[in-house]
C-alpha cells in the first residue's frame, strides 16, 4: 500500500471506529458523565447484570433467533433445493421476484405490511392485542428466507449432478442420495445461510418494533425504550458486551473459514496427486 | 439425468411458496388495501389525498409564518438528506473499495472483516454514540475547548443527521463495490497502461466503468434504509426533522393503520419507479452481456 492510501485507510477507519471506542472507554466511567472520564469502574456493568427487563429480553432476542434461523434455514434449504429442479421458467422468473422483495423493500414497509396483516387476522379473531411471540417469528423468518435461499442455491448449481445419479446408481433412493450426496456438498452455503439469519434476526429492529406486542420485547426494541429516556451509561455497558461477542463470533466465523480454504486445498492438491 | 430432475420439486417448494404467498405478498395487498379503505373498510382515496394536500404552518428563517404541504415537505426533506448521505457514502467509499481491492489478499480479509464489525453492532447503538460524540457537552466539543475553539452547535441539525446516516449505511456502499473491484482482471488495467493510459485514465476509462454495477447496488443499498430511516432523525436531529419514517411510525403509534399504510404504499411505489428506471438503464448499458 502506499502511503497516501494507508493515511486514508486511517481516517475511515478512524471514522468507523471512534464512536465505538468511545461507547467502550466510558462504560468504565464511574461518573454518570459521557464527556469527563472521572475513575475506572465497573458500576454500570453491576448496574446493567441487576436489571431484570434487560437481561429477559437479551433472553428472548436469542430465543428468536434460534427459532427463526432453524426454521428459515430448514425451509430455505428445501425451497432452494425445490427451485433448483423446478424446470419452468415461469416458475422460476415469479419465485426469484418474490424472493427478492424482503430485500429490497425499506424494512418499515416489510413490518409495516406485516403488521396490517396481523392485525386484520387478530381481529377477525375478536383478539384485543394480535401481536406477540409468533407474528415476530413469522416476520423474523420471513425477512431471514431470501438470504439462505440466496446462499444455498448457487452452491446446488455449482454441485456436479453426476455425483447424485452415481448414487442413485449404486441403489440409493432420491431421499437419501439427497442426505448422503447433496447435502454435504451444500454444506457450506447452508452454515452461510445460517449465520446471515442469525445475526440478521439478532440485529433487527424496524421490522420487530411493529410486529412485537408488548409482552414480548427483544434486545433491540429495549435499547430503543431505553434511549427514548435519559441517557445511562448502563447503555455502553451493553453495547461493549455486545461489541466483544460480535468480535467473537466474526473471529470465530474466520477460523471456519480458513479451515475450510485449507481443506479445499489439500482436497485439490490430492486430486492433482492421485 | 431428466428422469431424476423432473420430479421431486413440489414438495421441497410448497412450504416456502406458500410462506411467500401468505408473508410475503399478501401483506404488500393489504398495504394497498389500508391504504384505500377508511376505518370502517369502505373505499376512499382520502388517505392519498391527505399525503398530497395537508397542510401545516412552519416558521420560516426570517420568522414568519408559512403554510406548507406537511407530507410533501417531509418526503422532499427525506429525499434531499437520503440523496446527500448516499453521494458522502459513494465520495468517501469508492477510494476505500478501491485501496482494499489493490491490497495483498491476507489484508483484503482483515479490511473486510473490520468494515463489517460496526456493521454487526447493533444501528441503535452506534447513532445512540454519535449522539454523546456530537452533544453541545461532548467529545467533540471536549477537545475543540481543549484547544481553545469555540464550542459548535451539531446535535438536532441537518449535518447531524447526515452524519448518522452516513455512519450507519458506510459499509452497504464499500462492500459491493470493492467485491466487483476485487473480481476484476487486472490484465485490463495493465492492457490500458500499455496502451497510453495513466493512471487517472485507467481509473476513468476502465475501472469505473466496470464497477458501475458494484456502484449502483451500493447506491440503493444506502439510499433505500436512508430514505425510509425513523430512528436517526430523532436521536440526532432532536426531533426536529421529521422524515418519512417518522411520518409512518408516528400514524402507527397514534394508530392511525390506514393513513399510515398510505403514505407506505407512496413510499413503496415511489421507490419502485425509481429502481425500475435505474433497471433500465443498466441493462440498456449492459445488455450485451
Amino acid at each position: 500500500m502506499k502511503l497516501s492510501s494507508k493515511i486514508y485507510t486511517g481516517i475511515i477507519f478512524a471514522f468507523l471506529f471512534a464512536p465505538i471506542i468511545v461507547l467502550l472507554i466510558f462504560s468504565f466511567n464511574e461518573a454518570k458523565s459521557l464527556s469527563v472520564f472521572s475513575s475506572f469502574s465497573f458500576k454500570w456493568y453491576t448496574e446493567l447484570f441487576n436489571d431484570r427487563d434487560t437481561l429477559e429480553s437479551v433472553k428472548n432476542t436469542v430465543v428468536l433467533a434460534l427459532s427463526a434461523t432453524a426454521i428459515s434455514t430448514t425451509m430455505g434449504t428445501a425451497a432452494a433445493f425445490g427451485i433448483y429442479r423446478v424446470r419452468r421458467n415461469w416458475y422460476k422468473s415469479i419465485f426469484n421476484t418474490v424472493t427478492n422483495i424482503p430485500m429490497i423493500n425499506p424494512d418499515i414497509i416489510t413490518g409495516i405490511s406485516m403488521m396490517l396483516v396481523f392485525v386484520f387476522v387478530g381481529r377477525l379473531f375478536g383478539m384485543a392485542t394480535s401481536l406477540n411471540f409468533w407474528t415476530i417469528l413469522i416476520a423474523h423468518v420471513t425477512f431471514c428466507l431470501p438470504y439462505v435461499i440466496f446462499q444455498v442455491l448457487p452452491k446446488l448449481q455449482q454441485m456436479d449432478y453426476s455425483l447424485v445419479e452415481a448414487a442413485q446408481d449404486l441403489g440409493c433412493t432420491p431421499v437419501r442420495a439427497f442426505f448422503k450426496v447433496t447435502l454435504p456438498e451444500i454444506m457450506p452455503g447452508i452454515i452461510t445461510g445460517a449465520i446471515m439469519a442469525f445475526t440478521l434476526s439478532l440485529d433487527d429492529f424496524v421490522i420487530s418494533y411493529f410486529t412485537s406486542g408488548n409482552d414480548f420485547q427483544t434486545l433491540p426494541i429495549r435499547i430503543y425504550g431505553m434511549t427514548k429516556k435519559t441517557v445511562t451509561p448502563k447503555m455502553y455497558a451493553l453495547a461493549t458486551i455486545i461489541f466483544f461477542v460480535t468480535m467473537a463470533l466474526l473471529l470465530l466465523n474466520n477460523i471456519i473459514d480458513n479451515k475450510e480454504s485449507r481443506e479445499l486445498k489439500r482436497k485439490k492438491k490430492e486430486i492433482k496427486g492421485g | 439425468m431428466n428422469k431424476h430432475k423432473k420430479g421431486g420439486a413440489f414438495l421441497p417448494l410448497a412450504p416456502y411458496s406458500l410462506w411467500s404467498v401468505l408473508f410475503i405478498v399478501v401483506p404488500l395487498i393489504f398495504v394497498a388495501y389500508y391504504a384505500f379503505t377508511d376505518e370502517a373498510f369502505r373505499f376512499t382515496t382520502e388517505n392519498i389525498t391527505r399525503f398530497f394536500t395537508a397542510t401545516s404552518n412552519i416558521q420560516a428563517e426570517d420568522g414568519t409564518m408559512q403554510e406548507v404541504r406537511t407530507y410533501l415537505v417531509i418526503f422532499g426533506r427525506s429525499l434531499k438528506l437520503a440523496v446527500i448521505s448516499t453521494f458522502i457514502c459513494l465520495l468517501m467509499g469508492y477510494p476505500m473499495a478501491y485501496i482494499m481491492a489493490r491490497a495483498k489478499e491476507r489484508t483484503q480479509k482483515i479490511l473486510v472483516t473490520l468494515i463489517m464489525i460496526p456493521m454487526w453492532m447493533n444501528f441503535l447503538i452506534r447513532t445512540y454514540a454519535w449522539m454523546t460524540i456530537l452533544q453541545d457537552t461532548g467529545i467533540i466539543n471536549n477537545i475543540l475547548g481543549f484547544f481553545g475553539i469555540q464550542p459548535i452547535h451539531i446535535i438536532g441539525t441537518e449535518t447531524a443527521v447526515i452524519i448518522g446516516m452516513v455512519y450507519d449505511y458506510f459499509p452497504y456502499m464499500i462492500l459491493p463495490i470493492y467485491s466487483i473491484m476485487a473480481k476484476m482482471d487486472t490484465k485490463l488495467l495493465e492492457a490500458a497502461r500499455d496502451l497510453g493510459c495513466n493512471s487517472f485514465g485507467v481509473l476513468r476509462r476502465v475501472i469505473f466503468p466496470l464497477s458501475l454495477p458494484g456502484v449502483i447496488s451500493g447506491i440503493t443499498m444506502v439510499l433505500i434504509p436512508s430514505i425510509s430511516t425513523f430512528y436517526i432523525s430523532q436521536k440526532l436531529g432532536n426531533g426536529k426533522f421529521f422524515l418519512i419514517g417518522d411520518a409512518i411510525e408516528g400514524q402507527y403509534i397514534a394508530n392511525n393503520l390506514h393513513f399510515a399504510a398510505a403514505i407506505a404504499f407512496i413510499l413503496m411505489v415511489i421507490l419502485l419507479v425509481c429502481m425500475g428506471v435505474v433497471k433500465y438503464f443498466t441493462s440498456k448499458t449492459y445488455g450485451g452481456e
